[in-house]
């Protein structure tokens, strides 16, 4: 006979004050195979989880049904307190009574009403609950970072300084991502590259390190503690073993004609090309699209002048297998496309940038060589405006709906440079709020107005428009409620940053969850901000949300010890909610194994007494528990109804829907 | 038997809901936090994917008088379990023409992609199908009357 305990949590006011928890209690104990009800005010605080203990070894439960918050939430806390009070963790339900009754229902009858039709779906699956035991599986000690940018190159020094083996792939040709490409920090003014370059130079040193450059996530197997990955080598047509980087085939090439993504397309750069001066690995490749040799046949010029012989303009791409214990997903962000915001007219003139575009044009290694020029006609401008949240905040359907957090910080800080720089020249700022949380970046932009005397309007610009040379740029003033138009040498957009659009696919290929705006989903957004949903997939940098890269370095330091507080371990307990079949049911059809993702099912000859002394050998599925993932596609597949799922069987979730409609 | 017309009056549908654990559970969940409030009767099923619903379910919840069914899952291509999505849209929709065949409103069942982030999708979407249900009204052929009678 099933004796069932039910502990009905208050959760301070949370529950209580919507819901009637006395009363669910006390109606409850009138279920069948009920023996125990209580409520108590914090089920999970150390007295909550004690009146559990004690409960069920004083009445001697055979299952327990918690009402409390969501089994998201505190499953785990339950599931140890009935372990520890001898009784099997998977005994041990939870019904949701918060967030799927309280904090959506105001009507107090109404709640409680169904709160106690959810506690009493959860005590008729709990009666089906068998004992479950969890297994376990290894670990390989070994962690994989997507993205070689500040994020990735954290992470990956972090996990490789504990000892572990750490592979960046990056799809670029070298590591350094963004911030390889900003002049100066904030709130600081160190110089971006003279901080990150050391950092990516003790990755292409540390021995745990691999860095496949050049290179792109193409299949993603397992599971936590063993994924298996299979990584494209794009071909480069330079051999990394032998490239010295003397750059000679640079001086070279003819086909001087292509865009320098590097510099924002702000100039260009030849055919066979090293990113920048810093560049890990240093390394030249080839644009395929851009060479000579490879669109006419004619030319292989750097191939005669390559000292080493590292051309091969024969190279193919190629893949290789590699298995890891741990992922971090590390892909950063792009500014945001300007299609949609013709009113800018930063596709009609050059001398509308974008901020990125401008972070460029000031860096001594750009286009310009620091020498802050317009791209137009190659003079210093005087007068410079900077309109702020350009498609940030932007509920119009053009732009993203969230805030950047960037902006204002590095619009401050470009408004700062140019002051010291040249400051014979104006600067305007039209902002809609100017946001600097922080430890001393509020300060910084109260320098900038204060100290560096820019002129910080608060309104919208409403066009950028040329005029006899001029940029135009018409925009309100709020504070002095008027329309002004400003005369401008150089206009700067701080446009909107949105992950990186390859971050689709590789959420895909890890089965992470993606949010509406393409930013990854954390597992929980206080607590857990740094694990994925999926287990073993960590999340650092802006592909989990617009930040600054001192928020991007601490992330990925965070990343890097749940990373190793993994690795460490040499065995994982894997869930034991898997598929089960029931061999006397099973005819070996295959459709189950056809179905999994995982290729958990195999088939094996089983005998079969068959009575009367006469065996009969069989061919029925097998399922690898530790390969089994638990979805739970095969049992629905089974045409004879033989495979179940443990932990969610099908009498379990039919004897859960009856409950809910047996009112 | 009530009667007819007052019971039209004060109707509140009985569905059930399948929430697949790792997007629309928590996208209810989410809901829930930032309290976005739906009809009561809406009654949530956790499941590991919305892959594990067997059709069957869905019948036995119309057989045991529910009203309404609506299965959510991860929007397809996010599904936590890689494919199990695409078995359920393809499972739903035999489920539909079956329905359809038995000459059952196809409206009462529904197949919904929630993802984790959606907290305010999962509310619209169950406010819109609490909406459908009842205008449907009650759900009188397919709920067995030999369970009916045994309360």
């Amino acid at each position: 006979m099933q004796r069932i305990g039910v502990f009905i949590c208050w959760c301070g006011s949370n529950i209580a004050a919507t819901v009637d928890v006395e009363k669910v209690a006390e109606v409850i104990k009138n279920e069948p195979g009920v023996v125990f009800s209580t409520n108590y005010q914090y089920m999970c605080s150390e007295n909550g989880q004690q009146l559990i203990k004690q409960a069920i070894k004083e009445h001697n439960l055979t299952g327990i049904v918690i009402g409390a918050c969501s089994p998201r939430m505190h499953e785990a806390t339950f599931r140890k307190a009935a372990e520890a009070a001898g009784l099997n963790p998977y005994m041990v339900e939870v019904a949701n009574i918060r967030e799927h009754c309280s904090w959506i229902h105001k009507d107090m009858e109404e709640a409680t009403e169904k709160a106690v039709i959810l506690v009493r779906t959860a005590i008729a699956k709990v009666k089906l609950n068998a004992p479950l035991t969890a297994g376990e599986s290894p670990v390989i000690k070994r962690a994989l970072v997507i993205g070689g940018g500040i994020a990735g190159i954290q992470a990956a020094l972090d996990i490789a300084d504990a000892g572990f083996e750490v592979d960046i792939v990056e799809k670029n040709s070298t590591i350094g991502g963004r911030m390889a490409q900003i002049d100066k920090t904030f709130p600081t003014l160190d110089c971006s590259a003279c901080i990150l370059t050391p950092k990516m130079v003790d990755c292409a040193q540390h021995e745990k390190i691999d860095i496949l450059s050049y290179s792109e996530i193409e299949e993603v197997k397992g599971f936590v503690g063993n994924f298996s990955v299979k990584i494209r080598r794009k071909a480069r047509y330079v051999d990394e073993t032998k490239c010295t980087g003397c750059k000679l085939c640079m001086e070279k090439c003819p086909s001087k004609k292509g865009l320098n993504e590097f510099n924002m397309n702000l100039n260009t750069r030849t055919a066979i090309h090293i990113p920048f001066a810093q560049a890990i690995p240093n390394v030249a490749v080839i644009d395929a699209s851009q060479c000579l040799k490879m669109k006419t046949g004619k030319c292989g010029i750097c191939q005669k002048f390559c000292d080493v012989g590292a051309i091969d303009f024969e190279q193919k791409d190629t893949f290789i297998d590699r298995q890891y214990g741990a992922i971090v997903v590390a892909t950063g962000f792009k500014p945001i496309d300007l299609d949609n915001f013709n009113e800018y007219g930063y596709h009609d003139n050059k001398d509308v940038v974008t901020s990125l575009e401008l972070e460029r044009l000031m860096n001594a290694a750009g286009p310009t060589n620091g020498v802050l020029l317009r791209p137009s006609d190659g003079k210093h401008p005087k007068v410079i405006t900077f309109i702020q949240c350009v498609g940030s905040r932007d509920t119009s359907g053009c732009g993203k709906p969230y805030c950047s957090k960037i902006c204002c910080m590095y619009t401050a800080k470009h408004a700062m440079l140019i002051r010291e720089k040249y400051p014979d020249t104006e600067v305007h700022v039209f902002y809609i709020d100017v946001r600097t949380p922080g430890k001393n970046y509020d300060e910084f932009f109260r320098r900038a107005v204060e100290q560096y005397g820019v002129d910080y309007i608060k309104g919208m610009v409403g066009k950028v428009y040329n005029e006899n040379g001029k940029l135009m740029v018409q925009g309100s003033n709020l504070i002095d409620n008027e329309q002004i138009t400003i005369e401008s040498d150089l206009v700067v957009l701080a446009a909107a940053i949105e992950p990186e659009p390859s971050v689709r696919k590789i959420a895909t290929l890890l089965t992470t969850s993606i949010d509406t705006n393409n930013f990854l989903t954390e597992s929980h957004a206080k607590l857990c901000p740094v694990e994925s949903p999926t287990a073993g997939v960590f999340l650092a940098g802006v592909c989990q949300g617009p930040k600054d890269i001192l928020e991007t370095v601490s992330q990925a330091s965070a990343c890097a010890a749940k990373v190793i507080g993994l690795l460490v371990k040499d065995k994982l307990k894997s869930n034991p909610c898997v598929a089960m079949p029931d061999e006397m049911m099973c005819n070996g059809c295959s459709q189950c194994a056809n179905v999994c993702a995982y290729g958990a099912i195999s088939y094996v000859d089983k005998e079969f007494r068959l009575g009367g002394g006469k065996t009969e050998v069989r061919r029925v599925a097998s399922v690898n528990p530790a390969v089994c993932q638990g979805c739970g596609a095969c049992t629905v597949t089974c045409p004879s109804g033989a495979m179940d799922l443990k932990g969610f069987s099908s009498k379990q979730i039919m004897s859960e829907v009856e409950a809910i409609c047996k009112m | 038997m009530q009667d007819v017309t007052t019971e039209k009056k004060e109707f509140t549908p009985t569905i059930v809901a399948f929430c697949c654990n790792w997007c629309s559970y928590a996208g209810a969940d989410l809901a829930g936090s930032s309290r976005l409030t739906y009809p009561a009767n809406v009654k949530i099923i956790r499941v590991p994917c919305s892959c594990r619903v067997n059709p069957m379910f869905v019948l036995k919840a119309f057989q045991q008088g529910a009203d309404g069914v609506i299965l959510c899952g991860c929007h397809p291509g996010d599904c936590h379990y890689v494919t199990g999505n695409y078995y359920t849209r393809r499972r739903m929709a035999l489920l539909y023409s079956f329905l359809n065949y038995m000459g059952i409103e196809k409206e009462r069942t529904r197949v919904e992609w929630v993802s984790a982030a959606e907290g305010a999708r999962f509310a619209a979407v169950m406010n819109d199908f609490v909406k459908q249900v009842t205008d449907l009204g009650e759900n009188k052929r397919l709920t067995d009357l030999r369970v009916k009678e045994g309360e």
